[in-house]
């Protein structure tokens, strides 16, 4: 499959989100204390842009009366229905196994790991320095 | 590089509906009262609104009883680039709205503002505002848009007076009222009402919602903003009865009642119950001369959104073949959270000629913009 060259590390700092265009196809990427995630921008209910959704923890219950609040900032909440992706796996809180946001990978690549013919970089210039974000589409 | 894309990037839809589309249910705001409600109030009202504020049928909040789920109970990505409150710039929701969609018919349905409001006098001034508002700021602008006659309902008299004064304005396609009441809407206190609006030749429009005192379940507060939303079903189950049992419609026999935001898959079931219940006690109630379903069928339509979502889709199909396709109205509620996108409301293939009504002629017919 291939890949693209979507920015630098810098570009999308921790608790940042960030959308790109790759083949037509709108895809966030988010940056989870640095670990990298990108999902398609199409909320499987309905649509709607999950970019621009809020991005929440996770509240969990083991009887009423009872809160657990973890996963702070994982958990992406879309911007209509209130739906709960988690952003690791793209799975939906409430349907997991059902209603799911399609995942593309991203990695961070140093510059002298792009090898010329493996990675598109139509998307993003490559010349400056740094540490690389590519998404395999 | 990472834009603040929750207010500041424009967001369109980007799934191209290709039919046109009737949307019943499009909320609408002000900017701000001051500027855009007060030039059609009088110096009286606006000095007793900045004075008093708007006092509403209801205990001590001062917003709405349940808070929403999310903000302003509006889309995130519906805040207008100009700033401002969600559906409340006509150019915003033209282009992320109306034209995406294509959107053929636009009902506009103003909520939280001068209806329920206890001064009736305050009340009646701020409904005729709202209606002149209506019209300066959207339906003169966008000839897509249509307004909605909003009526101090609690007040049937100054109700009646405000429906005479637009009578045959081509602006305004319905009369709205609100589903919490002070009074279950069958009574007669309401039907002066209903009188003035056939008169009009103007359906009437109930949306969830609204001040009316009472709680919306039939068994006290809830606790939880989505026992309110669910509540809106009993809520309106409870005023439909009420019209039906009453006789509102054997009294007024060319009303057409538009229920909207309620949910529309609970009708079968109160058929059945009403129609049973009916065979059995019609004597008590011998002006009701026609079993309650066949009323309901003749009467009442329903907006669609917030769809109903079967985990079966094909039980969808059968809900509303019992109600009748030529019942429902498509409805999106843009620019509330519970949006139903156009594209993704209807789960499964259907008909085409069910496929136009279900979107587009069921409303046009009702409404008397099919010639």
């Amino acid at each position: 499959m291939p890949k693209y060259v979507i920015g630098t590390v810098e570009q999308i700092p921790p608790g940042n989100r960030k959308l790109v265009e790759i083949r037509g196809r709108q895809i966030a990427i988010f940056n989870l204390n640095g670990d990298f995630f990108g999902i398609l921008d199409r909320c499987p209910h309905q649509g709607a842009s999950l970019c621009r959704g809020q991005i929440v923890g996770l509240v969990e219950s083991e009887e009423p009366g009872e809160y657990k609040f973890s996963r702070q900032n994982e958990i992406i909440r879309c911007p209509w229905h209130g739906w709960e992706f988690d952003i690791r796996t793209g799975r939906s809180r409430c349907e997991p196994n059902k209603i799911r946001a399609t995942q593309y990978p991203v990695t961070v690549n140093d510059k002298d790991q792009l090898t010329d013919g493996e990675y598109i970089t139509e998307t993003f210039d490559v010349d400056v320095e740094g540490q690389f974000l590519v998404i395999t589409v | 590089m990472n834009v603040d894309i929750l207010t500041h990037e424009k967001s369109i839809s980007k799934t191209r509906a290709r039919m046109a589309i009737a949307d019943c249910d499009i909320h609408p705001s002000p900017k701000s009262v001051e500027i855009e409600i007060f030039p059609f109030l009088s110096k009286r009202w606006q000095e007793y609104m900045k004075t008093y504020g708007v006092i509403y049928r209801q205990g001590f909040p001062t917003g709405p009883a349940f808070p929403k789920g999310q903000p302003n109970a509006a889309r995130r990505d519906s805040y207008p680039t100009s700033g401002g409150k969600p559906g409340s710039d006509l150019a915003f929701m033209q282009s992320q709205h109306l034209g995406p969609n294509n959107i053929q018919l636009g009902v506009l349905n103003p909520l939280q503002c001068a209806q329920g409001v206890q001064n009736q006098d305050f009340s009646a001034a701020y409904c005729n505002a709202v209606n002149q508002w209506q019209i300066e700021q959207w339906t003169s602008k966008d000839h897509r848009l249509k307004a909605s006659l909003m009526v101090p309902y609690e007040d049937p008299l100054a109700s009646v007076k405000e429906i005479e004064k637009w009578a045959g304005n081509e602006h305004f396609i319905q009369v709205l009222l609100l589903s919490r009441t002070a009074e279950p809407l069958g009574q007669r206190k309401y039907w002066p009402i209903y009188d003035a609006a056939c008169r009009a030749g103007l359906p009437v429009a109930v949306h969830a919602f609204g001040y009316g005192g009472a709680p919306v379940t039939g068994g006290g507060w809830p606790s939880f903003y989505i026992e309110e939303m669910v509540g809106h079903a009993q809520n309106t189950q409870s005023l439909l009865t009420s019209m039906v049992i009453e006789g509102v419609f054997e009294k007024f026999p060319t009303l057409k009642l538009i229920l909207i935001e309620a949910g529309f898959a609970w009708l079968p079931a109160l058929s059945w119950r009403l129609d049973k219940l009916w065979d059995r006690m019609r004597d008590e109630i011998p002006h009701v001369s026609r079993p309650p379903s066949q009323l309901i069928r003749e009467h009442v339509w329903l907006t669609t959104q917030p769809m109903e979502e079967p985990e079966e889709t094909n039980q969808l199909l059968d809900t509303i073949e019992w109600i009748g396709w030529e019942n429902l109205l498509f409805a999106t509620d843009y620019p509330h959270w519970d949006y139903d996108d156009p594209s993704r409301a209807m789960p499964i293939k259907i008909g085409k000629q069910q496929k136009e009504g279900f979107f587009l002629n069921n409303a046009l017919k009702l409404y008397g913009l099919d010639q």
